[in-house]
């Protein structure tokens, strides 16, 4: 393993230069109470330019990355993003904008572009899922859900509705229950069926009057699309339960299908997937939620709204709003980079994205059935779920696979989700990939899958090639430390 | 994978003795294999009342957090502590040393309804 930064520093070693203090500076610095100076100087590396450019160009180089790495995470579109977003992201006009200056006396004048970028993104997303206003503030995906959930009782509460419960498949993100139950409903599992979709006749036991949402990823994370949804929504909707769509696989039926029309009321995106902005690693995430115009009333502030003289303003006063969900507008510059690649793409372009990101799929699907198992085996929609059990009676797991990927150059598929798949190992190649980048991780995964077969032994010290080899994961979770 | 024939057994993979007024729970053999290496039990305060099929404690492995259900209803009498700091005792001896936790309040009865090891054995193939 490298040496951290700080064990590298040498006393005295310098990698700037500080010119000396203007009079107007050391004036500055007379007006500041001495016990604001620090007395020790900041306990930072003494290295050369040349020594931090190589210690974090090494370290750069030990991450398996979307740059340099296929990366089939399954349920989390590692789709790779655009250099232009990036490059308008980074224009002065945009990255140097103070967020408080929207709310200081003639600062709105100032940003009338960011408001306006931020007006269009909330038209273009309420057109691609064909919701009737969308909140671009949550800051992640689950951040997102809480919001949702939390629109949902205000729903509720408003119209004197007795709500307790929410309604989830046994094969939902985990994040799904968590929401729910911070939002204060009690979670009730909604078993899936042979098909690999919620089970119909256990959805309709469960659903009567207390019922405040049915949460639903679609298609769900088995990369199944549910063809009774249209039934579902019309039950869910005759006892006033809201139904709610998890965004995460919205890349299968980009441009094809909208949520909207399925009978969703509410909806979260996670830009940092569908969008291609920056994704892993921190991101930051971007979770916008969109609403049927039964829910606009409760949308948290600020909202943005268009003045008849065309310009855009912040509004703040809304009296059923849920109130602030997030300080400012949410992560704008990941909102600029998905409002960026929208209209890079336009309307034909997000379309070919879910063709050949479900084309992608099934092709990989289609090629590794025979020597995989597939608990269900239907045509996917972008991502499909494998199980390693038939490897697995010979010693080698989904983890053994997933490490045997990286000492062959490919991020692992997400493994072990969902819960009820045995083994799982969940492929997401996304429409970025070339046939070509493909059919090597497909040549991959058949190699493994023989070696399975003849020298299950050697996988188990798997990787060797990176310069932390196999972690071990139960001291990992059960030996915390926490401090250093 | 062991299947002792004097448990009674659970869909959810739970065990259940009965020894006098009292019913000893933990998970199968085969439960433990499947969620890999258990890293921690989240034990019931003892006095807590559940119901059958009731939520009675949580269990982490290094793939999932599975809840672990009452298989018949009872009272939390005591808990096998030794877990908080050894919970591989569940993977190295589910039926002895990985019990999670006993019952008092138990009709038991109650076990008629649950699976002998043979059905258990038919289950889980």
């Amino acid at each position: 393993m490298s040496k951290l930064i700080f064990e590298k520093s040498i006393p005295n070693r310098k990698g700037y230069s500080l010119p000396e203090l203007t009079d107007s500076e050391k004036e500055c610095n007379l007006h500041i109470p001495s016990k604001y100076f620090a007395t020790e100087p900041p306990e930072l590396p003494e290295v050369s330019e040349l020594d931090v450019v190589r210690h974090f160009t090494n370290l750069s180089l030990e991450n398996v990355s979307l740059d340099a790495n296929f990366y089939p995470l399954g349920s989390c579109t590692m789709k790779y993003n655009p250099k232009a977003c990036e490059r308008i992201a980074a224009m002065d006009g945009f990255a140097s904008l103070h967020p408080l200056l929207p709310q200081l006396r003639g600062g709105g004048m100032l940003t009338q572009g960011a408001l306006e970028v931020l007006h269009e993104t909330e038209n273009l997303l309420c057109e691609i899922v064909g919701m009737d206003a969308f909140t671009l503030q949550p800051m992640a995906g689950a951040h997102g859900e809480l919001t949702g959930i939390m629109l949902i009782a205000a729903y509720h509460c408003d119209k004197g509705n007795k709500k307790t419960k929410v309604l989830i498949p046994d094969s939902a993100h985990g994040t799904n229950p968590s929401s729910a139950t911070i939002g204060g409903y009690k979670v009730v599992t909604v078993p899936s069926d042979a098909n690999g979709c919620m089970d119909m006749n256990a959805f309709e036991e469960s659903l009567d009057e207390s019922v405040a949402a049915i949460m639903l990823t679609s298609p769900n994370t088995l990369g199944l699309f549910n063809p009774d949804i249209h039934t579902l929504a019309d039950k869910a909707h005759a006892v006033d339960a809201l139904l709610y769509y998890d965004g995460a696989n919205l890349n299968a039926i980009l441009g094809k299908i909208r949520p909207g029309d399925l009978g969703f009321d509410v909806v979260h995106l996670n830009l940092h997937k569908t969008f291609a902005t920056p994704h892993g690693g921190g991101g930051p995430g971007s979770g916008p939620v969109g609403v049927k115009e039964s829910l606009i009333p409760y949308m948290p502030t600020s909202i943005i709204v268009k003045r008849q003289d065309g310009t855009f303003a912040l509004e703040y006063k809304r009296e059923k709003s849920i109130g602030y969900i997030a300080p400012f507008y949410g992560n704008f510059g990941i909102l600029l980079r998905a409002y960026v690649y929208i209209l890079l793409l336009g309307k034909e372009g997000l379309s070919r994205v879910s063709e050949n990101a479900v084309i992608n799929a099934n092709y990989i699907m289609a090629k590794l059935r025979d020597k995989y198992d597939l608990p269900y085996n239907r045509s996917c929609m972008h991502e499909s779920v494998f199980s390693a059990t038939r490897q697995a009676k010979n010693g080698v797991t989904a983890l053994d696979v997933a490490k045997a990927l990286i000492d062959r150059g490919f991020h692992p598929p997400t493994i072990y989700f969902p819960l009820i798949v045995k083994e799982a190992m969940m492929i997401e190649p996304t429409e970025t990939e070339s046939k070509e980048e493909i059919d090597s991780f497909i040549q991959a995964m058949l190699e493994i899958a023989e070696l399975a077969e003849t020298d299950s032994e050697s996988f188990h010290a798997l990787p060797k090639t990176k310069s932390i080899t196999r972690l071990d994961e139960k001291k990992a979770v059960k030996d915390k430390i926490f401090s250093v | 994978m062991s299947t002792p024939d004097n448990l009674k057994y659970t869909k959810d993979h739970e065990w259940v003795r009965i020894d006098g007024e009292i019913a000893i729970i933990g998970i199968t053999d085969h439960a433990q294999n499947e969620l890999g290496d258990i890293t921690y039990v989240e034990l019931p305060a003892v006095g807590k009342k559940v119901e059958a099929n009731g939520e009675l404690a949580v269990i982490e492995s290094v793939k999932a957090a599975s809840d672990i259900l009452a298989p018949i209803a009872g009272t939390v009498s005591e808990v096998n502590n030794a877990l908080d700091d050894e919970p591989e005792e569940v993977n190295d001896s589910p039926y002895e040393n990985g019990w999670i936790c006993k019952l008092t309040d138990i009709d038991a009865s109650e076990v008629d309804g649950l699976m002998s090891a043979a059905d258990y054995e038919a289950f889980i193939k």
